[in-house]
């Protein structure tokens, strides 16, 4: 049986010949990302700003009358309400920013929602009501603490391990790949103004891992070479070990690819936005694997001594032969 | 590295076995299949975004504890100094920043005001509950104690908790998670609820019944402008009584309480058919209550519903009996409601509702049908993408994958409430199936290197599995960290993903890295190839 090779063996592309482009387009990247949220901000869910969240079918129609309910929703006068179709074109979410000055905003709160439930059951006598959410400003400034914190928790302890397991410079260029990743991924939330709820947060932890998976093997190899070939320019051992553990990447994010598909196709729609992240996140987490996180290295001087345990009379003779 | 002993094989399918086998009842419970009763099945616990219902957060706000706290030691100091023989006279009595104050007119009696009040102040538990302080040689001054206020919050959110249950018991709901969260917050589960409206107006009421005599003397000019006379209080009526917007002086004291009461029933009132709540006190109450209605015949008194006033009528004759009627303009609803809250007793705090999740539960259904087509189509996809490349090395790797699917679910059926299914949780075994290759796919490929640098099939297949466990390990520890860190931090539904993201790297690891050796292992000493396609 012949089997399929998507990678032929003994690749040799010169991946770090482009490092410096690469390195140029990235942070532009990265600088437009922080430039939109600045500009254009997150399309932040109930779950952060607080307010309510009703999802509702409309089992008889084609497609939500949005228009309509957005100027039915409004003439009742607590605020426009922000209007989005998910899943099929008959569902959607209406969400609603809670009463801002108000001594009891539960209650107005309540009241709203029914207000809001009772006037398009009565212009739609066919909706059907599927789910409510509804966050006070405190739990919603408590949720948005607790994901921030999660979020560079879970950076410090990666790049932290890292640093532990190989060696400081490793340790800095996960943490560089990881602001990347998430950086970017944030940008397109902002860009294609996404929802960006709780399920968002957890997508951004799971990225993080799966993109520090890739950087993890190819630093595991980078350590091997190292230890293996004392002589070669790092360069080229950086781009060996690219081109070693490439048939390992391609296939890997393949296979994640492939159940990321079937869930954004098939699945819920409901975590839509969550797996679309996720989906995003191993493009973004594969290239920086091979273009962040690796150049970084030869820029914070890493060289095959960064791995000799003792250093001393061994080290000085190596010097002097002019081995570096 | 590839030498496995009889035992060791043994002991590992036995621990592959017992989990695996754990994930066909929910198998069969979602696939609407019947499961012999005879065989003991843990079932896996679905979160409410997958089984459908509702999460309500109450908040107590413990200032309104330390508040009501303080006004019941006014109200002891107060009778301890009347009762007190000699009688001890105070005065200038004013409680402010949480702390009481108050002057002993005689000097001589400072000490054994101090004295009589030392009960108090030490509390019956092992905790000192009031800090007292006599400055300038009279003045008292009454400070609660930090411990005296946590134990206080801490009994008062223990008292909400029950009542919270005895009223969602009442309304009939079925298997109710209630429990606390933090200092002052309770949580409230309710699966397959279809409208929460009902159970969120039961616990938003405190139910503190109070009966309180008019104060016939106020100025109606004065009332309206807020102004009661000495020893009285202005009380709104309540949002649905015909005189709503109106306001009321009734008197501070010698009132009573709604809390004695055994009963609380919806009913009619026969000459209106208005629906009401007909209240019996138990034999103290009903004592008070004869008392209160003998001495003030003829004179009205208001019936008070958490500070608002639901009927203020004459008393025409002294009821004795122990019964009262309580009308305030209530729908059918509405009276049943409060029925319901006056049987279970009153909060001892105000709750309020600071965070709902509601979702019908068809909407659930709905997702684990869709969850688990996109599981199957990517898990076909990923196995023939696995064996197109790795051959017979991909069928071991498919091999893993299943059973590791198997192997995850099994472990939450055994682990039931504390690892519930959720709707990310449900995207979470979907990544893990894609995750979990990886680890294969390092093996494999490592393999596939070391043959295309010459070594024997035998030494390639260790030097493979050996080399690439380093990296495995490594991915996995980060991964894990991660997942760590979203279970501490995350709520709800995001803890359900994470926790099958940290049970999914265990059994991979266990599955992709130990399962496949093993049979690895017996498939070389079996046949002994001198190549191996890959």
């Amino acid at each position: 049986m012949k089997l399929l090779k998507l990678i032929p063996d003994n690749t040799n592309i010169r991946f770090l010949r482009w490092r410096v482009p690469f390195y140029a387009i990235s942070l532009l990247l990265m600088a437009a990302s922080v430039g939109l949220m600045f500009t254009k901000g997150l399309n932040l869910g109930v779950d952060f700003v607080g307010g309510q969240m009703i999802r509702m079918t409309f089992v008889d129609q084609q497609a939500a009358p949005i228009a309509d309910l957005r100027a039915r929703i409004d003439g009742l006068g607590y605020g426009e309400p922000v209007i989005q179709q998910f899943g099929q074109l008959n569902e959607i979410s209406v969400r609603m920013r809670l009463p801002a000055d108000s001594s009891n905003r539960t209650a107005v709160a309540e009241r709203m929602t029914r207000e809001i439930v009772s006037t398009v059951r009565g212009a739609y006598p066919q909706v059907r009501i599927d789910g409510l959410d509804s966050v006070s400003g405190k739990v919603s400034s408590e949720l948005f603490e607790s994901g921030m914190w999660a979020l560079i928790l879970a950076a410090m302890g990666i790049s932290i391990y890292i640093w532990i397991r190989f060696e400081w410079q490793f340790g800095v260029g996960a943490l560089f790949a990881l602001v990347h990743d998430v950086t970017l991924t944030l940008g397109m939330f902002s860009l294609t103004q996404m929802e960006f709820d709780l399920n968002i947060v957890a997508a951004l932890l799971t990225l993080i891992g799966y993109s520090l998976n890739d950087n993890i093997v190819v630093y595991d190899r980078i350590r091997e070479n190292l230890k293996k070939f004392r002589r070669m320019p790092i360069t080229e051992l950086l781009d060996l070990s690219v081109n070693e553990t490439l048939s390992r990447t391609v296939v890997t994010s393949l296979s994640l690819l492939i159940t990321l598909v079937a869930l954004l196709v098939l699945g819920p729609d409901v975590i839509f936005g969550f797996t679309a992240a996720i989906t995003l996140g191993i493009f973004v987490g594969t290239y920086s694997s091979i273009y962040m996180s690796t150049p970084i290295l030869i820029w914070l001087g890493v060289t095959s001594d960064s791995f000799v345990p003792n250093e001393g009379p061994d080290r000085a003779e190596r010097t002097a032969r002019g081995e570096t | 590295m590839l030498d496995f002993p009889r035992w060791k094989k043994v002991w590992l399918s036995l621990v592959t076995a017992a989990l695996a086998l754990a994930a066909l009842p929910s198998l069969f419970a979602l696939a609407n299949l019947p499961w012999p009763a005879a065989i003991p099945a843990p079932l896996v616990n679905l979160g409410l975004d997958l089984a459908g219902g509702s999460h309500i957060l109450l908040e107590a706000e413990s200032g309104q504890i330390a508040a009501q706290r303080l006004e019941n030691m006014e109200e002891t100091v107060r009778t301890t100094m009347r009762q007190a023989d000699p009688r001890i006279r105070i005065s200038e009595v004013s409680s402010n920043n949480g702390s009481l104050s108050f002057m002993v007119e005689d000097t001589g009696q400072v000490d054994r005001a101090r004295e009589l009040l030392l009960p108090t102040i030490n509390g019956l538990g092992s905790v000192r509950e009031w800090d007292l302080q006599v400055v300038d040689g009279t003045r008292f001054v009454l400070a609660p104690t930090d411990q005296g206020l946590n134990a206080a919050v801490d009994n008062a959110m223990q008292s909400a908790t029950e009542v919270v249950r005895k009223r969602i018991d009442a309304l009939g709901t079925r298997e109710p998670t209630i429990f606390r969260q933090g200092d002052t917050r309770i949580v409230v589960q309710v699966p397959g609820l279809q409208d929460p409206q009902a159970l969120k107006d039961l616990l938003g009421q405190t139910a503190k019944l109070e009966f309180k005599l008019v104060d016939e003397t106020a100025l109606p000019s004065d009332v309206q402008q807020g102004i009661a006379p000495a020893g009285s209080q202005i009380y709104p009526f309540a949002d649905d009584t015909p005189t709503v917007g109106q306001t009321i002086a009734v008197r501070r004291l010698g009132g009573i309480k709604g809390d004695n009461l055994v009963n609380a029933q919806q009913s009619f009132d026969p000459q209106t058919n208005e629906p009401v709540v007909t209240i019996q006190f138990d034999q103290q109450g009903a004592a008070k209550f004869a008392q209160l209605t003998t001495q003030n015949v003829n004179k009205p008194f208001a019936i008070i519903l958490d500070e608002k006033v639901l009927s203020a009528p004459n008393i025409n004759e002294p009821i004795r009996g122990g019964t009262a009627q309580i009308s305030g303009g209530f729908s059918v609803e509405g009276a049943n409601a409060l029925a319901i809250a006056l049987r279970s007793g009153a909060l001892p705090v105000d709750l309020t509702v600071i965070e709902e999740r509601t979702v019908r539960p068809e909407l659930g259904i709905d997702s684990i049908k869709k969850g688990g087509i996109a599981l199957a189509v990517g898990l076909t996809l990923l196995m023939a993408f696995m064996v197109l490349t790795y051959g017979r090395f991909g069928v071991y790797t498919c091999l893993a994958l299943v059973i590791n699917l198997l192997m995850i679910l099994g472990v939450m059926a055994y682990l039931g409430e504390v690892a519930a299914l959720t709707l990310p949780g449900i995207a979470g075994l979907v990544l893990t199936v894609g995750a979990a290759v990886d680890a294969n796919v390092l093996i494999n490929e490592r393999i596939r290197e070391e043959r295309a640098r010459g070594r024997g099939v035998v030494q390639a297949v260790e030097t493979g599995y050996k080399e690439a466990s380093r990296a495995i390990f490594d991915a996995n520890i980060t991964n894990t960290i991660a997942a760590v860190i979203m279970f501490l931090f995350g709520s709800g539904p995001i803890r359900g993903f994470a926790v099958v993201l940290i049970i999914g790297i265990a059994t991979s690891v266990f599955t992709a890295v130990t399962l496949t050796r093993m049979w690895v292992a017996g498939w070389l000493r079996r046949t002994r190839p001198t190549d191996i396609v890959l």
